[in-house]
């Protein structure tokens, strides 16, 4: 009867009709999919990954010298990728790379504008001679090759300067639009091959871009690739849109819209450029987040001015309650093994952060450090929690998933919502400025150096960092 | 006239209490389906306009007759109705029952010290504990829509506890 009533106000007070709902959408992106590996071979690994040959202790890689000398080409062609040809193409697939260590303090990066420029079949056999002396242990070579049907082909070679050796190789058939992936391919071969982790550099952040004085930001949905490179808005701002979660396939991102003036979930297609709701009702939907495998989508919905987390099956159809408590019980972010979730609850009086089992059992408190514990993210490598530390100032910190070995990464005024590298060892928040309330991304390492401001055209917030791309 | 206004209200929230605890453990997809939508009856058009002022309907007709009463103030962290925030609401009853025709939106505001989903959710629940009190004091819960906006809409712009104390508030809006 009350909830009757409920509804039946809902539809009288003129809720926006289902059709409204794509009005702030902009158009839809375009995706070349999947790279095709063109060729893959990994010289006498003897060690299974890590360092090998002439640098063994393995705390000594951040300081390993590394030359990126241009990409040579085996004919100089115009390319859609670059105006003046693929000689040209393969000296930005070489800066791109040494952008790429160098931002992320990872090594001692030389590009190719302080080197010489290989000739292409030195490629597979490198001029030694050329390459000791230069304070480098490690030389990338790779070469750009337009085929017929205007695809590039890109090929990347890591060699041990003082073994004279390879260590290893592989190359990938890409669009002409996907250069940027090649070179983010390479700078993943090459991070994972000399530090054993795993790679994040092709991967994809969805972000909130916000413009405008404080109290009338417009903030649009934008994405944009791991190196802030292929920046799009997908909204036009003419609705708030906040907390993007990318699918873990990038096919689909879910945000929070107030396209019909209320906020609710929605799941925006990329392909088609669509969204649909995420539950159909009219109460109002928060905090989305996906399930590692992409089949369950978890939401928080306030009814009656109580908010609890939902799970939904991504085909839609009815949606279990998981929590139930009379406070606020929102977001949640799941193991990677699908058997977990950890998310935030003021059912003690306080935000704090709890875990529970993916059904919704054996909920428990982990976080009795004296402040609040917001935001939770479990890390895709599955030994870390990071999450919103609320002490008088907002910190991003981690944790152990039984709420141990806490760990302070930022200090800022307002460092807010942590959202994880592919790997599991970076992470970006967003912090805001105190009275101007203007916000930017930053990203940090677990170890709580390398931080950095990211780029982007505009102030920008809720970072939600995808998985690496196929 | 009050006392049976408040005796309506009490059982009004005694049942709305039972039936929400009844169904607190429901999926939504659960629910009773929607009735059909019923056109809201068209208020007769106001035929005496006042010669000079806002016309009833209006934000500022509203504002005119309850003042800062249209807004309530909220501490951290909390939602309930203090003493400053019932006379407030008591004012805003009064007005509702006057111009009973009127519709309107209660917007529920946190200050930007708070996570952004926490802080929707925080807004939700302000706007519903204000709306449970204007529906005590005999206004139709069927004239109330709530409305969060979170920490997305400050009216106080600078970052002190002066400034917090403004935004976190529930603002009652007319609709028509």
């Amino acid at each position: 009867m009350r909830i009757s009533l409920g509804i039946g106000l809902a539809l009288t007070l003129g809720v926006a009709p289902l059709a409204a709902q794509n009005e702030d959408l902009g158009d839809p992106l375009s995706d070349g999919g999947a790279v095709e590996t063109a060729f893959e071979e990994t010289a006498e690994q003897e060690d299974g990954g890590g360092l090998t040959g002439s640098t063994t202790d393995e705390s000594d890689w951040e300081d390993l010298g590394i030359a990126i000398p241009a990409f040579a080409t085996d004919n100089d062609v115009s390319t859609p990728a670059n105006a003046n040809g693929t000689g040209a193409l393969g000296r930005e697939i070489a800066r791109v790379i040494t952008a790429n260590l160098r931002n992320n303090g990872l090594f001692e990066p030389t590009g190719p504008d302080s080197l010489p420029s290989p000739d292409f079949p030195q490629i597979t056999d490198p001029s030694w001679s050329s390459w000791t002396g230069r304070g480098a242990e490690m030389l990338v070579h790779g070469y750009v090759r337009a085929r017929a049907d205007n695809r590039l082909v890109v090929g990347c070679y890591l060699y041990d300067v003082i073994l004279k050796d390879e260590l290893i190789r592989e190359g990938w058939v890409v669009r002409p639009a996907d250069w940027r992936r090649a070179a983010h391919k390479c700078s993943d071969l090459i991070y994972a091959r000399l530090t054993g982790e795993d790679p994040f550099f092709d991967s994809r952040i969805a972000y909130i871009a916000e413009t405008g004085p404080k109290d009338n930001r417009v903030k649009r949905l934008a994405v944009m690739d791991s190196d802030g490179a292929n920046h799009r808005f997908l909204t036009l701002g003419s609705a708030t849109a906040l907390t993007p979660r990318y699918s873990p396939d990038y096919s689909k991102i879910m945000y929070l819209s107030y396209v019909d003036g209320n906020p609710r979930i929605y799941v925006y297609d990329i392909g088609s450029g669509k969204q649909t709701l995420v539950t159909e009702n009219r109460n109002p939907t928060l905090a989305p987040r996906w399930s590692p495998d992409g089949q369950s989508i978890l939401y928080s919905m306030a009814v009656g001015g109580n908010t609890d987390i939902y799970r939904v099956s991504v085909n839609g159809g009815r949606s279990t309650r998981l929590t139930d408590t009379p406070g606020i019980d929102i977001g949640g972010s799941y193991s990677p093994d699908g058997r977990r979730i950890v998310f935030e609850s003021d059912r003690s009086g306080s935000q704090q952060c709890y875990i529970m089992n993916a059904d919704g059992s054996n909920q428990r408190r982990i976080t009795f450090f004296g402040g609040r514990c917001a935001t939770p993210e479990w890390s895709p490598r599955g030994d870390q929690i990071a999450f919103t530390r609320i002490a008088g100032d907002f910190n991003v910190a981690v944790m152990t998933p039984s709420g141990g070995n806490l760990r302070v990464l930022t200090n800022g005024w307002q460092d807010e919502a942590p959202t994880w590298a592919p790997n599991g060892r970076i992470v970006q928040f967003f912090r805001t400025t105190r009275n101007s309330g203007r916000s930017s991304l930053w990203q940090v390492d677990l170890t709580g150096r390398n931080e950095r401001r990211l780029p982007t055209p505009v102030d920008a917030s809720d970072p939600a960092w995808g998985p690496i791309r196929p | 006239m009050t006392f049976s206004a408040r005796s309506t209200a009490t059982i009004v929230l005694m049942t709305s209490a039972l039936a929400l605890g009844a169904c607190s453990k429901k999926a939504p997809e659960e629910l009773p389906p929607p009735p059909a939508a019923t056109p809201a009856p068209t208020p007769p058009p106001v035929t005496t306009p006042a010669p000079t002022g806002p016309t009833v309907g209006t934000q500022a007709h509203f504002e005119r007759a309850v003042g800062s009463s249209t807004t309530i103030f909220f501490d951290t962290d909390r939602f309930n109705i203090d003493s400053t925030d019932a006379a407030a609401l008591q004012a805003q009853a009064q007005y509702f029952a006057q111009f009973s025709q009127l519709t309107f939106t209660i917007e529920g505001h946190a200050d930007e010290r708070g996570t952004r989903e926490y802080n929707l959710a925080l807004g939700e629940r302000r706007a519903n504990s204000t709306k449970n009190y204007l529906v005590s004091l005999g206004v139709s819960p069927d004239r109330i829509n709530v409305l969060s906006y979170g920490k997305e809409r400050p009216v106080a712009l600078a970052s002190n506890e002066t400034a917090w104390a403004q935004n976190r508030r529930a603002a009652s809006v007319i609709i028509n």
